[in-house]
């Protein structure tokens, strides 16, 4: 195959795997932080303390994480079918891969929210705020670089689960792989896939990184970077002094 | 202004296990408005559980608790949650942290704006009201800094400026200055005393520093496993023979030069400072007085001297000299040799 031929497959497969991965990220997102904030709220000692939800909603992501995806689509069908009328097309795949995100998305919610201090939620207990007050303010704002971080996993993690829908038919560079790469032995399209992949996941990776360590270098409790700390130490104790006037 | 009458405060580790700890037992608290209250006490004795109490971040197992004239513990509802009414009163009730709990995702006057925004202000009014209140505490020009910019000193600040923003009667604070150096402490100690007078501001404080006491309370507490055990203002205090209170707040050093020797610890307040009494006892008794050791200091803005001082003789040979000290109207503990502690004169 020239590579005038191979080039609007290639961007075909590249747009494929875009959509699948977006939707499927947005739908695991929009999901896995209500139940992965939930997951900590209704724990013991939580604000909305609640063992039974805590135990169904942890049973439940524990089931999904833990199923593999491409047992998961398989088992998803008729499901897939009823949702948007057909079980194959990068379409089709969106809901296998925004299931399977979702329970993997909420665990790591789970864990990044647990490590909000709680003197903070109690601040602002103390304050009058309510539990959706703190949520919002709080919790969600406090976790955020690590939520960002959660996110790029989560990316990296739906784009390795959309190579196997490809694989099943749903379109997107899986496909492109093992129908071009695979079934026809050419190895040059199949090491293209595999650049174009390792490209899209470093740069991923890089972006979630970068967002991250901006968000918690202005928050980070261990104190300023560098540079401010050189500054401070030609004014010690700068507002110590001040009194009330 | 704050009231809590038979507070207790049963811990228990699992709802089925039997293990229980009893943090508060039955604390009578009264604190006058626009006094400064210091709470002091072990670690352990149940302090931040009082504190706690007073605002229901803990749910007391029994009493009630009555700030600025309404029972919180009848707005507290059943549930864990708390209902509208007690989020109502807590906004009224401003507190400061010993470790600060500042939002980092936040600038340092957001942090300020967010007790104005859970009161539902709006955004203009938001920001006049915080950066008045920076300005109060002196940290006008922070207020685009993030918390993770300051020094401690600085971030307590924020946290007090915080605490004011919802108009407080009431400031409670636990430990706000024991993550601080000496020197910070004592401004921030400053900074909660001006709010007070100036704002007519009623603050309980938990500290484990006698200083703190020292420096600002008017009245104080000592509590020991759960109970107060003494209480009162400084000055009652300092004026109570045997007080536990007033000789850790005011501690003189010395040991008795050997037995068959009288040893009393004498207070010196008011008109009673400026009297030779040391000198007129010696010269009409013609004894031999040793000064074992001696202190003046400033206690809740009192100007304040304790002398340890040791007389010849046993007790029973001194009785008519310690009469005499006692018609000067000066305050006298007698130490007893058998018993480390303080005896209290009643006692004898
Ligand atoms: N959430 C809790 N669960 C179980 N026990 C608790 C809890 N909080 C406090 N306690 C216990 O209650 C007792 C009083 O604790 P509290 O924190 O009120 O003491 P404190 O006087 O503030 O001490 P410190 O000076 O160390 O802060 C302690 O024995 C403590 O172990
Ligand atoms: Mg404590």
């Amino acid at each position: 195959m020239t590579w005038s031929q191979m080039q609007p497959l290639l961007e075909q497969a590249c747009i494929e795997t875009l959509i699948m991965v977006g939707w499927s990220t947005l739908i695991a997102v929009a999901g896995g932080l209500p139940l992965g904030i939930l997951l900590v709220l209704t724990d013991r000692h939580g604000l909305l303390q609640n063992t039974v939800v805590n135990k169904v909603i942890g049973q439940i992501v524990n089931v999904g994480r833990s199923m593999p995806f491409i047992i998961l689509m398989v088992a998803l069908t008729s499901f897939t079918r009823w949702v948007t009328g057909t079980s194959i097309g990068s379409e089709a795949a969106i809901v296998p891969l925004a299931i399977s995100g979702i329970p993997f998305f909420a665990r790591l919610v789970e864990t990044a929210v647990r490590e909000v201090d709680h003197g903070l939620v109690e601040a602002v207990q103390a304050m009058g705020g309510n539990t959706w007050t703190i949520v919002r303010k709080v919790l969600v704002p406090e976790a955020l670089p690590s939520l960002i971080a959660s996110t790029t996993t989560t990316v990296i993690a739906l784009i390795g689960y959309s190579a196997m829908a490809g694989a099943v038919g749903g379109g997107g560079l899986g496909d492109f792989a093992v129908r071009y790469g695979y079934q026809r032995f050419d190895s040059e399209l199949m090491w293209i896939t595999v650049a174009i992949l390792a490209v899209v996941i470093s740069l991923i990776q890089f972006a979630g990184d970068f967002a991250a360590r901006a968000l918690h270098r202005r928050g980070a409790r261990s104190g300023p970077g560098p540079t401010l700390r050189f500054l401070k130490a030609k004014d010690p104790a700068a507002g110590d002094v001040g009194k009330v006037a | 202004m704050i009231t809590t009458s038979g507070l207790t405060k049963i811990y228990r580790a699992h709802r089925s296990s039997g293990r229980e700890v009893t943090a508060l037992d039955g604390v009578d608290l009264h604190v006058r408005e626009g006094e400064v209250y210091g709470v002091i006490g072990q670690s352990g004795a149940g302090k931040s559980s009082l504190i706690r109490c007073v605002n229901l971040l803990e749910r007391p197992t029994a009493g009630t608790v009555t700030v600025a004239g309404r029972d919180l513990t009848a707005l507290a509802g059943r549930g864990p949650r708390a209902g509208r009414e007690l989020r109502q009163a807590r906004s009224r009730i401003g507190m400061v942290f010993q470790h600060f709990n500042l939002l980092s995702s936040r600038t340092v006057q957001d942090n300020v704006e967010l007790p104005l925004e859970i009161l539902g202000k709006s955004g203009k009014e938001r920001s006049r009201k915080a950066l008045e209140l920076l300005d109060l505490v002196g940290l006008a020009d922070k207020a685009k800094s993030y918390p993770a910019q300051l020094s401690g000193g600085q971030k307590q600040r924020v946290g007090i400026a915080r605490a004011l923003a919802g108009d407080p009667k009431v400031l409670l604070s636990d430990e706000a200055t024991s993550a601080l150096d000496p020197e910070t402490t004592r401004s921030i100690l400053q900074l909660l005393r001006d709010l007070n007078r100036q704002l007519g501001l009623t603050v309980l404080l938990i500290t484990h520093e006698m200083d703190v006491v020292k420096q600002i309370c008017d009245s104080a507490a000592l509590m020991d496993r759960g109970r107060i055990v003494e209480s009162g203002t400084v000055s009652d205090l300092l004026a109570t023979p045997g007080s536990e209170l007033a000789s850790a707040l005011f501690p003189v050093g010395g040991e008795a030069s050997g037995d068959d020797r009288t040893v009393l610890d004498v207070t010196f307040h008011g008109d009673s400072a400026t009297q030779p009494v040391i000198s007129q006892l010696s010269r009409t008794y013609n004894i031999d007085i040793s000064i074992l050791g001696a202190a003046i200091d400033t206690v809740g803005g009192l100007q304040v001297g304790r002398m340890r001082i040791e007389l010849p003789g046993r007790y029973e040979d001194n009785v008519v000299p310690i009469g005499f000290l006692r018609e000067q109207g000066l305050q006298l503990d007698v130490l007893d040799r058998e018993q480390p502690v303080l005896v209290k004169e009643a006692a004898k």
